[in-house]
């Protein structure tokens, strides 16, 4: 097995981890984390899968510091609205009963 | 051939990008009248290129000279122009509401960053539908993402920011399997341009391209709110203002069914016929539960917005007829067309009956139609295309897709489409005998601005005379642009 798909199976591990993590967990903060977490995933298998022989291609590196800016941006936005949630209904989840902290 | 910097297909997208910045430094509410004039400029823009891709065909634009593979190529055919032209038709008309809505006195709170958020909004659905590459189309499908976010949570009600926050995480969770669709993509061919790709996947896909296939329509599917994903969909338009309704049910649903039919026609068109029928069956569900629901809520625009899950199921019956009859693309494309300005009129004249009566319920309508009685009218029209009756734009979209089912012995879908039409009915004339309802004494409804009511009754025009002017969108799909992407 090479590296790189050694790298692009661990992103596939992440990404499955992670999704799971925003649908099943019910605090804002930990399915923010865990959305971070799916990205970073994709963002593995995108560089794992794309070397060839060990030789380094620049174009899906290129394109994971687009990625990661974008999920800055998400990330940011959706703690935002996460902080906007719990100062409006004192809430740290979408469903009723979730009061975690 | 124009000039390169003349080239509309650039300013598509560096226009709304410029205005969006600029209503942002001129600080919260303000920026309106600059936006609208924009947006007259963007719809001659968008005609413009239409017009010119009906005469020449496909045109690809390499940004700043430098094409790909190393810069970003923008494509313009049929299918793009077709879908810029609604955009821009749309956006107009919703900015002209829009100034007047925010002007209001109990509206005034949600205005604060509407324009600079609605022309990000439009930057990224313009840029997505000129977009060539898998990537370049990710990074679009995010920034509209987030963009549609911002404007849901507008309001700042708990329940707004509540659907802008589960409107957010059904958003990114879909994005992040269409990224690991696209890198598992790279992986295996080393590319994400669409043209390219078509010939690699014909020559016998493996395992990780069929992975990748269905990531993309899965997230693709989660963010056009195909049944079972569309529970984010009612909270989200329902609760927000009027004129953010109207832009999110008409055109960002739309933007990720392109990209669904973009994907289905060109690259994975050797995949698509194993997905044709479960498509189309998640179609008809939506249809039969949109229109179910729309049946029952009691709040307005919540039948609005579960109205919009089951026209969407529309688009997704193309799906099992493409293969048998070519009809089935431009009744799809007609039913985005008409349903994006039925809708944008039927959530415009929601927003006009509850400023005038002050309620979101059906109940507060009764005896509203002597007050506002164009804005009923308006409602009554878009409804017409809604339910699909002739000579509106809904009437051919739901015409050509019987058409192509009849065509195809595929009769099944024939009855979905005829009940989904009924309930249409049912759900219109819910709001329409509410209205007309007589109710002696004074009701106390409040004065609506008279340009709401007009922009509300020119777009629900617009949506019933797509019918007779249908023949020209069509031909600007099948004209020398072929709806493929040249390469």
């Amino acid at each position: 097995m090479s590296t790189g798909l050694l790298y692009a199976l661990a992103g596939v591990l992440l990404f499955v981890l992670g999704a799971a993590g925003v649908v099943v967990l019910a605090h804002l903060l930990r399915k923010i984390l865990a959305f971070n977490v799916m990205g970073s995933g994709a963002f593995l298998v995108l560089v794992g899968l794309a070397q060839r022989e060990g030789v380094v291609d620049p174009v899906p590196q290129a394109m994971v510091l687009t990625g990661i800016v974008v999920a800055v941006a998400a990330t940011a936005l959706a703690l935002g609205l996460a902080r906007a949630l719990h100062a409006r209904t004192g809430r740290t989840g979408l469903s009723e009963g979730a009061r975690l902290d | 051939m124009t000039e390169a910097w003349l080239d509309p297909a650039a300013w598509l997208i560096l226009l709304p990008l410029s205005w969006a910045s600029l209503t942002f430094l001129a600080g919260p509410g303000r920026g309106g009248r600059l936006a609208i004039a924009a947006l007259a400029v963007q719809c001659a823009l968008a005609l413009g290129l239409a017009l010119e891709v009906a005469a020449t065909g496909a045109r690809v634009h390499a940004v700043g000279g430098w094409g790909a593979p190393l810069g970003i190529d923008l494509l313009a055919d049929g299918l793009s122009a077709v879908m810029l032209l609604l955009t821009q038709a749309v956006a107009l008309p919703i900015a002209v509401y829009a100034q007047a809505y925010f002007t209001d006195a109990h509206h005034r709170q949600e205005a604060t960053w509407f324009w600079p958020l609605a022309g990000f909004l439009i930057a990224a659905m313009n840029a997505l539908f000129l977009s060539a590459d898998l990537f370049n189309l990710y990074v679009t499908l995010e920034l509209l993402g987030l963009a549609a976010v911002g404007l849901v949570a507008l309001g700042g009600g708990a329940a707004q920011i509540a659907a802008a926050m589960r409107y957010l995480l059904v958003s990114l969770v879909a994005s992040g399997a269409y990224l690991l669709g696209v890198a598992l993509i790279y992986g295996s061919y080393g590319t994400v341009a669409i043209a390219t790709l078509g010939p690699l996947i014909g020559q016998g896909p493996p395992l990780a391209i069929w992975l990748a296939a269905g990531l993309m329509a899965a997230g693709l599917a989660a963010k056009s709110a195909l049944f079972p994903f569309h529970f984010w969909l009612p909270p989200a338009h329902g609760g927000a203002p009027a004129p953010v309704s109207a832009l999110l049910s008409a055109l960002v649903v739309k933007a990720s069914f392109y990209l669904v039919l973009r994907l289905w026609l060109g690259p994975f068109a050797p995949l698509a016929q194993t997905a044709a029928a479960l498509a189309g069956a998640l179609g008809a569900a939506a249809i039969l539960w949109g229109s179910w629901q729309a049946l029952r809520t009691r709040h307005i625009k919540r039948l609005v917005a579960w109205s919009t899950v089951a026209q969407l199921g529309y688009l997704f019956l193309v799906f099992p007829l493409l293969a048998a009859d070519g009809a089935a693309l431009q009744a799809g494309v007609m039913q985005a067309v008409a349903h994006g300005l039925a809708k944008a009129a039927m959530f415009a004249a929601a927003g006009v009956l509850m400023l005038a009566t002050g309620r979101d319920t059906l109940e507060g309508l009764a005896g509203v139609a002597g007050r506002v009685p164009l804005t009923l009218f308006a409602f009554g029209l878009a409804g017409v295309t809604i339910m699909g009756l002739p000579p509106s734009g809904g009437f051919l979209a739901k015409w050509l897709l019987i058409d192509a089912a009849l065509v195809s012995g595929q009769w099944g879908w024939v009855v979905v489409i005829i009940a989904g039409g009924l309930l249409a009915a049912g759900y219109v004339f819910r709001v329409l005998r509410q209205a007309f309802l007589v109710v002696p004494g004074d009701t106390g409804f409040q004065p609506v601005p008279r340009r709401l009511e007009w922009m509300a009754f020119v777009l629900a025009t617009a949506s019933v005379l797509l019918g007779l002017r249908g023949v020209e969108l069509m031909a600007l799909l099948n004209g020398p642009g072929d709806g493929q992407p040249i390469s």
